[in-house]
């Protein structure tokens, strides 16, 4: 029975342990929704605004400030644009290192979300620092997360020069390559953190939280044959039914993804949602898995057999399956990588002949899509710039998610402080970057 | 036993690349520093004292200030912490966080109805325009060598 007098105010002005800043706020009257924010509340830096005029090459490592945790990301994304607007080609060096690099950035961003954001959850604990060291489950987790954490830190440390805001990346290719020898030593590191994903997988595959929306959604990323989050073309699959059929799949150029996306301005919140043609949308390891399970490394598809079942799913809460997922795969292609290098060849970056161009670069940040659209003058230097980031298109589905959430949980009779803790985790789930999200002033298609 | 350290970890107007810096030094260093150190507020690892600025000895501090809550914030954690560290560029420079305040006149109308709806204040600060600051960790990130010198101060 409900309780009709049920009335409260939820306001969460600062959600823990997420990228940055949103807040909630949720009105109940009468054990009836009468309004529910989700607002990103993060102060914007204007980065749209701060790169015109500056010299396109000098772009990537000004926009890798957008953001801390998937810095690297905004910096490959951005060198790509800058690449394809001076029809750069990159060599099959630099692509190589630049995956390695960004395997790295997947295991250490997904290992933070998944071990220091969501793990407590799972275990009813506030932090993952309040694991019991006497437990040797919980002691176990613990060693893992910073060991498995260690190991994509280094990756991208060893290749890029810092896993934060990496600084030999450059357009055209490295300012200083890295060591084979270093590169080398790395794999038995990678082979020592196997086993500790493969754990994780399975404690979220057994995790039984489930939350699947009414409505039908389009899940959408970048399809490439080795998985490799930095190239392909976009692919787009709608659900049709709640059992995570999905159909009506769509491939689309790169460049022409802006097309598709609808900004759409939500009042309350400093950061702008998305749709994609017309329908929710949501991005980022559900997602991929959703539409291009079959081109994850062999030996992650031997060894997540079960787990890959449950794919295309759904259902939001195996945003999280998903990633543990692409961090084993993170790690089996880095291996793969290792493996196959003989030398480092010392190549000096391509260099660029300044014209009037547009560049358009798309990869898949941790959490999704992530685009950017360079308009440069003659001069070489931005004339205007667009960047999409993946939480931006997450939005509308993240409050739709939240509002079902709510509504089921008061048809139950569900307590204040319980529908609390349930919403955080559901938001957790989408892991989502409150700092890129917050880093623009609007974006407009036509 | 000897007390803890009480420290606290704030962030502001920033990208929160030296929280990512502060996370990854937990790697190697959790074993020591957990036995040594109470984490008093740090809202990347926990959502205890999100509410509520307690007592601290240690409050470090990364971004600029933009807003005049951010600003009321930043005074109560000064109030609260024996000593306050800023932490990386946009908290010691202000920069890139406040590179609105040389934007030009186009741009600066562009950007108006946002600074206007969210109430922005007119520049962007940084922390030492609005409190003492004690000591200084520099870098975009923050340098890890000097992060862990001051550690190694505090924790003896």
């Amino acid at each position: 029975m409900h309780d009709p007098g049920n009335n409260f105010d939820i306001n969460l002005e600062e959600i823990s342990k997420i990228e940055g800043a949103a807040s909630l706020e949720i009105k109940v009257r009468n054990n009836k929704i009468e309004d529910l924010k989700f607002s990103i509340s993060e102060w914007k830096r204007f980065y749209t605004q701060a790169i015109k005029g500056k010299l396109a090459i000098a772009i990537p490592q000004l926009v890798a400030r957008i953001c801390g945790t998937c810095s690297n990301a905004h910096l490959l994304a951005s060198i790509e644009a800058v690449e394809k607007a001076f029809d750069v080609v990159p060599s099959s060096q630099t692509m190589l290192l630049r995956k390695l690099l960004y395997y790295g950035l997947i295991i250490r961003d997904h290992a933070l979300h998944l071990y220091v954001f969501s793990l407590p959850d799972l275990f009813g604990k506030d932090s993952i620092l309040d694991f019991d060291e006497n437990d040797p489950i919980q002691h176990e987790l613990l060693d893992d997360t910073f060991s498995v954490k260690e190991v994509g830190n280094q990756l991208s440390i060893v290749v890029g020069g810092r896993s934060v805001h990496a600084p030999q990346p450059t357009v055209g290719g490295f300012l200083k390559l890295p060591e084979l020898a270093q590169i080398k030593n790395l794999k038995n590191d990678l082979l020592n953190i196997r086993p500790k994903i493969l754990r994780l997988i399975k404690i979220y595959l057994e995790a039984k939280d489930n939350q699947v929306l009414k409505a039908p959604m389009s899940f959408a990323g970048l399809y490439s044959s080795d998985f490799s989050f930095l190239e392909g073309t976009v692919k787009s699959c709608t659900s049709t039914d709640p059992n995570g059929s999905l159909a009506i799949c769509k491939m689309i150029a790169e460049e022409d993804l802006g097309k598709y996306l609808e900004g759409i301005v939500i009042p309350y919140s400093h950061a702008r949602g998305f749709k994609f043609d017309g329908s929710l949308m949501m991005v980022g390891a559900l997602a991929r898995l959703n539409i291009s399970k079959e081109n994850l490394n062999s030996k992650t598809k031997e060894s997540a057999k079960e787990a890959l079942k449950l794919f295309p799913s759904v259902n939001l809460f195996h945003n999280n399956l998903a990633q543990a997922i692409e961090i084993l795969h993170s790690i089996d292609a880095s291996i793969q990588i290792i493996v196959g290098i003989t030398e480092i060849k010392p190549e000096a970056p391509i260099k660029i002949i300044p014209k009037e161009t547009i560049g358009i670069g798309v990869i898949e940040a941790p959490r999704g899509s992530l685009y950017y659209r360079l308009e440069i003058n003659a001069d070489g230097t931005v004339k205007k710039g667009e960047i999409i980031v993946p939480t931006g298109q997450n939005q509308i589905v993240i409050e739709r998610a939240i509002y079902e959430l709510v509504e089921d949980l008061l048809s139950k009779n569900t307590g204040q402080d319980k529908i609390i803790v349930e919403v955080e985790k559901l938001i957790r789930a989408f892991d989502p970057c409150m700092s890129c999200a917050a880093h623009f002033l609007k974006v407009k298609w036509k | 036993m000897d007390k803890k350290l009480r420290i606290g970890w704030f962030s502001f107007t920033c990208c929160e690349d030296s929280t990512i810096i502060f996370t990854e030094l937990l790697n190697t260093h959790y074993r020591d520093w957990l036995k040594k150190i109470e984490f008093v507020h740090a809202r990347v690892l926990m959502k205890k004292n999100t509410k509520e600025i307690k007592e601290m000895d240690v409050a470090f501090v990364e971004g600029a200030i933009s807003s005049d809550g951010q600003e009321a914030k930043l005074k109560k954690i000064r109030e609260k912490a024996k000593i306050l560290v800023a932490i990386g560029s946009c908290a010691i420079n202000g920069s890139p966080s406040n590179q609105r305040n040389f934007f030009n006149q186009a741009n600066i109308e562009e950007i108006k109805p946002i600074l206007e709806r969210f109430k922005y204040k007119e520049k962007v600060l940084k922390v030492s325009e609005v409190v003492k600051v004690d000591e200084i960790v520099p870098g975009c990130p923050m340098n890890e060598t000097i992060f862990l010198d001051l550690m190694k101060k505090y924790l003896i």
